[in-house]
């Protein structure tokens, strides 16, 4: 059964169900969504088992099903249901996911007290997309992003200190503190940013991608977006001109369901993303299924790469915050379906009974490496903090790369001219 | 056009647009409020005017009254309706006036904007919201060629009552894309009108104006004075009151410097302008209101008196507001003029994120003293 389809069917159910005029703001007409929860599951029980888990005692590996089923568009067949995994990955992924959670906790504390300041996009509850695309990525594959950003950039590869220095606006930060939380960037590790306007990254991703075969690259672009910017004219260009031009695109759609205060169903006539475009092929996974979104990047990699052009993925997933810092993120969710997704389908929970199921570490152990995380994330936060700004001669540096002889000004054109060397 | 009034439950009075027929979306609910959703308090939620209000409940107020007034008006963006307004200026719109009216739209600029302005030829008025001006570059076309240019390419045949509308300019640490200031580059376009109110009573006087005036306006607001109180006199009060679009108006008159300048940079100006009198330097403090049209006599009758000028903004200083302003007097006032006049303007520079670097890159009371000073003690000696 085609998980959307009866997610859209509850939807126009509850919306039928919570007003029966339109212009009524009642809280049923878009806030009976603890479908949300279940609706996605292809089969609604296979949340309440353990993953069914073979293991096999002389390789070391182990095989973690894939319950919910891909969608598939325009392809004959898919990723394989099952994942075949290590102690090492799953250790690993395990952290790496507890290090986003963290760090975005932290980042929520740091706002509240005004140490991150402007806007604040939180990425807790997405942490299976960033981490399940790392496995199946390198580092010489690139990857762009809208604002929230600060997932990804921990996926990357960058480190904790650099994160907080420039959500503080610190000259440690990633961009020198000149950035903020929107605009993170990573050159060395091919992370693109980190961009604040909606439906802006697929053409850049397109252009990435455009250079990556210009120049004979064995790599890919992931151009991420949100359901939000699914609607963009952009995007359609974009997605038209990597088709017409065979580049070796994923776009990654990162399906939370909510464009800031508005659900999918009243921003798109379609709610779905894989299957929009009728020449590219496209994937629907679970986005809080780590190993769900492993395999598809798999696929989606091995589809690009044997020069097939691009691909969509679409990770249906979930943000724990509202949309940023000044949004709540109740008034259009109830708190029902918000607490429901914490115990059904977070995406580290899942990884930890996995390794608890597979006696892979013992309780306590996972214990003391949650405390670690924890204390490395609030040290890097700390750190960050004693930090110092950037200096004054940072407001001219870097308008333009050849800048020697410009002329900038200063708010007191007499008093502040500076002239580059 | 307005027919029957229903009382709600809650004593409220609901009208309902005969214009757009009855129950079908012209009204908002049948039922009584029960909810306890902050969202659904429904008309308790729409502005009062008052005799203090904040810019966000003055310009609350204008949209009101303005839908109100004429069923051809409607709000269009981003979380207007059931989110209330991203920044809150819309709230309780939706309840009062229904979905036909109080639009919410996905995240598609140039697709609104243009349903905007083609429903606009039609004879609608949009109130088109960009959540953020620096938004709107995404719409851009539609606001110039679309809109500005059409009256004039179709030789008058056919007007844009549009009124765009959206925070401009620079904000707290929201970063280098969400902080450009575009009086400079909308003020140059012929066809287009382009307002900055400062207080609440311009906010709302202005915006009633644009919305009523059959020419395509946009309506630069700025995040910062959202939240800021203003009294507000007796007569704007009034549901006709507008204040006429293309005319400044003199905060303090002075006699030895005239600062021109717009919206946030008002307030900071008038304080700058306390300091100076202790110093000796009366300064005359005119807010534009109006980028385009410029009220060009009010600029050069101050300046003819004063015979200094300084401009102050917070966009970028090439080829900003402040060139043409010097433009102006050079043009007709030259020989008034005692010493070169002065500009301050934000920094030549992308805006930075950190917070000290942010401080450098818009201008401060400081700056402005300091520079009037420097105006002031230059050239010839005043009389």
């Amino acid at each position: 059964m085609n998980g959307s389809r009866s997610m859209l069917r509850l939807a126009t159910a509850a919306l039928r169900q919570g007003s029966s005029l339109p212009g009524s703001a009642g809280k049923g007409a878009y806030c009976k969504t603890e479908f949300l929860v279940r609706g996605y599951a292809a089969d609604a029980d296979a949340y309440d088992k353990m993953p069914d888990s073979g293991k096999k005692p002389d390789s070391g590996e182990i095989v973690v099903e894939i319950p919910v089923k891909f969608n598939l568009h325009l392809l004959e067949s898919g990723p394989p249901q099952e994942a075949i995994t290590t102690k090492e990955e799953l250790m690993k992924s395990y952290t790496d996911m507890s290090v986003i959670r963290r760090a975005e906790i932290s980042a929520d504390m740091l706002f509240k007290s005004q140490m991150i300041r402007g806007f604040c996009h939180l990425y807790d509850g997405q942490e299976a997309v960033a981490v399940g695309m790392e496995r199946a990525l390198t580092f010489d594959d690139s990857v762009i992003t809208a604002y929230r950003d600060h997932g990804i950039f921990l996926g990357r590869g960058g480190t904790a200190l650099e994160l907080f220095s420039e959500l503080m606006g610190k000259k440690t930060g990633c961009a020198l503190g000149k950035g903020g939380s929107m605009h993170l960037y990573h050159r060395k590790h091919n992370f693109w940013g980190g961009w604040g306007i909606v439906g802006s990254v697929p053409p850049l991703g397109a252009g990435l991608a455009f250079a990556h075969k210009y120049m004979k690259k064995p790599n890919v672009v992931v151009a991420i977006y949100g359901d939000g910017a699914g609607n963009q004219g952009q995007l359609y260009e974009a997605q038209n001109l990597a088709a017409l031009w065979n580049l070796p695109l994923i776009l990654l759609i990162e399906n939370n369901h909510f464009g800031m205060g508005t659900a999918e169903w009243r921003a798109s006539k379609k709610v779905t993303h894989y299957d929009r475009v009728p020449y590219i092929p496209g994937i629907k996974a679970d986005g809080m299924d780590m190993f769900s979104v492993r395999e598809a990047f798999k696929y989606c990699k091995e589809h690009c790469l044997a020069g097939k052009g691009p691909i969509m993925l679409e990770a249906d997933t979930y943000r724990y915050h509202g949309h940023s810092m000044s949004d709540p993120g109740s008034t259009y969710r109830s708190r029902k379906e918000i607490q429901g997704m914490r115990q059904e389908r977070d995406p580290i929970e899942r990884i930890r009974k996995i390794i608890l199921t597979e006696e892979l570490v013992t309780k306590e152990e996972l214990k003391d490496l949650d405390k670690k995380i924890r204390a490395e994330v609030e040290d890097a936060a700390a750190k960050a903090r004693e930090e110092p700004f950037p200096s004054d001669d940072e407001l001219f540096a870097n308008i333009y790369k050849a800048d020697s002889g410009l002329v900038a000004y200063g708010c007191d054109r007499r008093k502040t001219k500076v002239e580059m060397p | 056009m307005l027919g029957v009034f229903r009382h709600q439950a809650n004593g409220a009075r609901l009208i309902v647009s005969k214009f757009l027929g009855q129950g079908k979306g012209g009204c908002s609910v049948r039922r009584p409020f029960v909810h306890a959703s902050p969202l659904s308090r429904g008309m308790a939620d729409v502005a009062v005017v008052a005799d203090k209000m904040n810019v966000r409940d003055a310009l609350n107020s204008a949209l009101d009254e303005e839908l109100t007034r004429d069923p051809l008006v409607y709000v269009m963006g981003e979380e207007v309706g059931q989110y209330q307004g991203a920044y809150k200026i819309t709230k309780g719109l939706l309840e009062k006036y229904g979905i036909e009216r109080v639009r919410d739209t996905p995240i598609t600029e140039m697709g609104f904007t243009g349903i905007g302005v083609g429903s606009a030829f039609y004879g609608l008025k949009p109130v088109v919201e960009f959540m953020s001006i620096n938004f709107a570059m995404q719409a851009i076309d539609h606001v110039i060629n679309s809109a500005a240019k059409m009256l004039y390419m179709s030789g008058g045949k056919i007007s844009v009552p549009i009124v765009f509308r959206g925070p401009n300019g620079a904000a707290a640490g929201v970063g280098a894309q969400h902080s450009q200031c575009f009086a400079a580059w909308y003020g140059s376009c012929p066809g287009l009108k382009v307002l900055m109110p400062y207080d609440a009573e311009e906010a709302r006087g202005l915006l009633k104006a644009a919305i009523r005036d059959p020419d395509p306006c946009i309506f630069l607001e700025n995040e910062l004075l959202y939240g800021v109180e203003y009294p507000m006199s007796a007569a704007s009060k009034d549901k006709d009151f507008t204040l006429p679009i293309g005319q400044a108006k003199i905060m303090r008159e002075g006699k030895d410097v005239t600062i021109v300048t717009f919206s946030r940079q008002v307030e900071i100006a008038l304080k700058a302008a306390d300091i100076l009198a202790k110093d000796g330097i009366s300064a005359e403090i005119i807010n534009l209101r109006s980028i385009r049209p410029l009220d060009r006599p009010c600029i050069n009758n101050s300046v003819r008196k004063t015979s200094r000028l300084v401009t102050l903004e917070e966009g970028w200083p090439q080829h900003g507001v402040g060139c043409e302003i010097i433009a102006t007097i050079c043009d007709e006032s030259f020989f008034y003029l005692d010493a070169p006049p002065e500009r301050i303007c934000g920094a030549d520079v992308p805006m930075p994120y950190a917070v000290n670097l942010e401080a450098l890159a818009v201008p401060t009371m400081d700056d402005i003293i300091r520079i009037v000073k420097r105006c002031c003690h230059r050239g010839r000696a005043a009389a």
